[in-house]
């Protein structure tokens, strides 16, 4: 298809200009842009940290911010639906980019790093807590800056997701990560994403600042119960964590109220807000992990939370076991997150295993229906939308096609089958417009062993694009 | 039979509608791309086609079909089978021809197989929004220009390129593809011929950064390369200049993971191991008497326990015992023992009515170089107790305080306020005011004594040792009333 000839339509401004390479003069920049040896100025030097190397590059830097980031799970660069006004480069219409991917299955969307991986805090999962003899270092705001900058004009990246450990006072800590916000905008009216981590208890002032120049804006609750922060993360307070929320999302309700009332407020944060868990770094089951997101999804209106499968990682606190994250897990919860938000599902019926967790074998809808088999067969041509979507297989997306569908005809197997559907696990609860023969195993015992996925290798690949894309 | 060629959406749109015209079944067309490899019967049609589709269609000749289908045509167009062109013309005389509601249909085979390749086409631009990586170059005369080159599945170049122009607004940039090639430049887009890749720039110098950012954010412990390999083919790789590290990254992966979990760092214990099952303060001091929780019992000559009334109204913590209190194994006898004494003294303070303990129970130092002088022998220096053993050695502070039960608990020193008081305690900012914490209503941190001693301006020492006097006072005063 390469040799084709060139397609040149009615707009085409070179007309037959076909000679010659035309790109071919140009000569590439020997020199990088960015200044790789400057010296950085530590206002303070913290116990268990190497002296601060002040000839450190920005290459030697990133290495080890980059990798100090890497345990956030939070990717997204959705949901600012316009660009900033007065934007020179950059941004941001809605739907997040994926960059890259790296071989752990996860995507580069965002510059993820931290301002700096000093921290005075001292929770046992994390790599930058102050005992950790993890290497240290900071960026200084204008090679963070620059760094975003360069990285974007190149489509490496769709912007910034700026976190930091807590230097001095978590005070301090948020105005730095606001100076890296506020020059992008101001100085380089830059228009792409930009994701700022608050600090918890820092003042309302500064997350009012912080809210103006970020799309979205984050507290990570870290752990999923006020007894599971005891144990690993002393110094975090869940009513503390829970009170930052809360003026976050105080802030952006009154934004949009006043968008409504037809003012044009400055812009606070306008992809909301998101958190973190870490998972299975203690024993508390999924049950208290959906509950605890239930709850921050209608009472603090969370985009996401992300579940993070506790990660052995370097420099690792004694105290807590080694081992591989449990990425099944991980996925069931996603799968079972998007149950809550998208599916009409509860958290306390979601989960079906009498050890208060979700299946690892199934999917939780699959589970579900399962368990409750008296729900079914639905009837596809006539049962109401809240009934499809609780078909196993069927996603959002294929229920408002169904919907469409019948409007005009009736939906036979054979249009199931072409709505990409996950018909193996469908096909037992559903009575279509035909005969279906699939509906005959409902009443069978081993019912889950014949549609299940039958291996754990598959579960494993399916899991990372599910988990993002959330179609269960 | 009607032969026609088109390669353009514009080009079947004129032909379409001139065939539509004409009451043209399908059936009765053969459509080609106008590139592709010439069929037996398409030899010198092309031109007069060409010629037909310049000319405007008659004004008899207007229909309308639906939005949506021209939305979609115009994708579709994009795709690379030949089979688009026969499938829209199929499509839209369907639409003409008492089936208006088709396009709802999306299970009909057609309408099905046009949103197939319209699924496909929307991919494909998506990654190449996604996989375009830009190489600065510089023109003396122009200024810095940003050029790519990608090559997409489909013919998308169109599609894609405003999109780059409203997020590289400000750039001067160019994105090349063997199809079509589209530069940007003084808030224009032009479009021109294909590029082979040989013609793009072929570094920059950045592209080192992005890869030690890329291998960077790689966590090892989790693979999974397949769903890598999805959402980032590998054709695209050659184009990505992190895309040669991952080969490496995954064979080195199992080794990191590995070393991960074997090493880990800390004390994997605390004091609760030793706690006894009865929580007096004499039971606590004789358990803590064996504690073995942090390394610092092997060096230290005994555990020095808290000591004074254990119904307290007043408990002062320190940081830990000195070389005199790990000798006598009392706390608070030593040098900075004295100060403490003398400023309770003033303040009118029996000190046996006070409850005196430490954060780390024993004494942490480093040995000194011998000195020839009177003094022979090493000398033990005082060293900071750091976090992982204060968290170690914390349970016996907690049952301490929790048997105590102490109307107000002073904290001298930094150590101490920030095991009280949570780790952004600031004491020079927040010394001498009573606060609440979770372990008393009433909590002040003041100088410690050591401090006092330590500082070498005289009149700031005095201050201190004033400052020490007064915030005692407050916490006293505060205990009476």
């Amino acid at each position: 298809m390469v040799s084709e000839r060139a397609n040149c339509g009615p707009n085409c401004r070179l007309g037959d200009d076909v000679s010659g390479p035309r790109f071919s003069k140009f000569r590439v920049t020997p020199v990088c842009d960015l200044r790789l040896a400057r010296p950085c100025f530590p206002t303070k030097t913290f116990p268990h940290t190497e002296p601060f190397q002040c000839t450190m590059d920005v290459r030697k830097k990133l290495a080890i911010l980059a990798d100090a980031a890497k345990y956030d799970a939070s990717c997204a660069s959705s949901g600012s639906k316009s660009t900033r006004p007065d934007s020179l480069i950059g941004s941001t219409e809605g739907m997040g980019i994926c960059h890259s991917y790296t071989p752990d299955g996860r995507c580069v969307s965002l510059l993820k790093i931290l301002l700096t991986n000093y921290c005075i805090y001292d929770c046992q999962y994390c790599v930058n807590r102050i005992s950790s003899d993890t290497r240290r270092a900071r960026f200084t705001v204008d090679e963070v800056v620059d760094l975003t900058l360069e990285f974007y004009r190149r489509n490496y990246i769709e912007g910034l997701f700026l976190s930091s450990g807590i230097i001095q006072t978590s005070d301090y800590t948020m105005e730095q990560l606001i100076a890296v916000a506020k020059k992008l905008r101001v100085e380089h009216h830059y228009g792409g994403y930009i994701h700022l981590k608050t600090i918890p208890n820092a003042a309302d002032g500064l997350i009012d600042e912080a809210g103006r120049w970020a799309d979205r804006l984050s507290v990570n609750i870290e752990l999923p119960t006020e007894q599971d922060l005891v144990q690993l993360a002393p110094e975090k307070k869940k009513p503390q964590i829970e009170q930052a929320m809360q003026g976050i999302r105080g802030k952006i309700d009154e934004y949009k109220h006043e968008v409504k009332a037809g003012f044009q407020p400055p812009r606070f944060a306008p992809a909301g807000q998101s958190t973190q868990m870490i998972v299975g770094a203690t024993k508390t089951p999924d049950v208290e992990i959906l509950r605890t997101a239930s709850s921050l999804y209608t009472q603090q209106r969370l985009r996401r939370v992300y579940y993070s499968a506790y990660s052995p990682i370097p420099h690792a606190d004694a105290r807590l076991p080694g081992q591989s994250p449990p990425l099944v897990r991980e996925h069931r919860l996603y799968q079972a997150d998007w149950l809550m938000r998208f599916y009409g599902f509860d958290a306390s019926e979601i989960v079906t295993e009498a050890d208060q967790n979700l299946s690892l074998e199934m999917d939780p809808k699959l589970a579900w229906a399962i368990a409750n088999r008296h729900f079914f067969p639905v009837d596809i041509n006539r049962a109401s939308r809240e009934e499809l979507l609780r078909i196993p297989g069927i996603g959002v997306r294929s229920v408002d096609r169904i919907l469409k569908l019948r409007r005009l005809q009736k939906v036979a197997t054979s249009d199931l089958k072409k709505l990409r559907i996950a018909w193996k696990r469908a096909k037992s609860f559903i009575q279509t417009g035909d005969h279906n023969p699939g509906l005959a195993d409902l009443d069978k015992l081993d019912l889950g062993r014949r549609i299940r996925p039958q291996t754990q290798q598959l579960l494993l690949f399916d899991a990372a694009s599910s988990a993002f894309s959330g179609e269960v | 039979m009607h032969f026609v060629e088109v390669n353009s959406f514009d080009q079947w749109r004129s032909e379409a509608r001139r065939l539509i015209v004409q009451k043209v079944a399908p059936p009765e067309i053969h459509w080609a791309t106008a590139s592709a490899q010439p069929s037996l019967f398409d030899a010198g049609l092309s031109a007069q086609a060409e010629a037909l589709a310049e000319s405007p269609p008659p004004p008899s000749s207007t229909f309308t079909v639906p939005h949506a289908f021209v939305s979609l045509a115009r994708e579709v167009a994009c795709h690379r089978d030949t089979v688009r062109w026969e499938l829209l013309y199929r499509t839209l005389w369907r639409l003409l021809h008492s089936e208006y509601q088709l396009l709802k249909r999306v299970t009909d085979d057609d309408v099905h197989a046009l949103a197939q390749m319209r699924k496909a086409v929307s991919r494909d631009v998506h990654k190449m929004k996604a996989f375009v990586r830009f190489r600065k170059v510089s023109d003396d005369r122009e200024g810095d220009t940003y050029v790519a080159w990608h090559r997409p599945d489909h013919q998308i170049v169109r599609l894609a390129a405003p999109f780059f122009a409203r997020r590289f607004n400000d750039m001067n940039w160019s994105i090349l593809t063997p199809d079509e090639s589209v530069v940007w430049e003084q808030g224009k887009l032009t479009y021109g011929p294909g590029v082979p890749a040989s013609e793009a720039p072929h570094e920059d110098a950045l592209e080192g950064l992005w890869r030690t950012y890329y291998a960077s954010i790689f966590n090892p412990a989790r693979i999974k390369d397949a769903t890598m390999k999805r959402e980032m083919p590998v054709r695209h790789w050659k184009t990505l200049p992190e895309a040669s590290l991952i080969d490496d990254l995954l064979r080195r992966a199992p080794a990191r993971v590995d070393e991960m979990i074997a090493n880990s760092e800390g004390i994997s214990q605390t004091a609760m191991r030793f706690m006894p099952t009865e929580l007096s303060l004499d039971k606590l001091r004789l358990a803590a008497g064996s504690c073995q929780a942090c390394p610092l019992h092997g060096p230290a000559t005994q555990t020095v326990f808290g000591q004074g009334n254990p119904d307290a109204k007043l408990m002062i913590i320190g940081e830990q015992p000195g070389d005199r209190e790990d000798i006598v194994g009392e706390p608070f006898v030593g040098p900075a023992g004295q100060v403490l004494d003398a400023a309770l003294l003033k303040v009118g303070i029996d000190r046996k009515e006070v409850y005196l303990t430490n954060v780390v129970k024993h004494f942490k130092f480093i040995e000194s170089e011998p000195t020839g002088g009177p003094q022979r022998g090493k000398r033990r220096l005082h060293k900071k107790p750091d976090s992982r053993e204060i968290f170690a050695c914390r349970p016996w502070l907690e049952a301490e305080i929790a048997a105590v039960r102490p109307d107000t608990i002073v904290c001298l020193g930094a150590t101490p306020s920030q095991a009280i008081f949570g780790r952004d305690f600031r004491l020079t900012s927040q010394r001498g005011k009573l606060l609440t914490t979770e372990w008393c209503q009433r909590t002040l941190a003041t100088w410690h004594p050591a401090a006092i001693l330590r500082m070498p301006d005289e009149t700031r020492r005095e201050r201190m040792r004033d400052e020490l006097t007064e915030d005692l006072r407050t916490a006293v005063q505060v205990q009476a009333g």
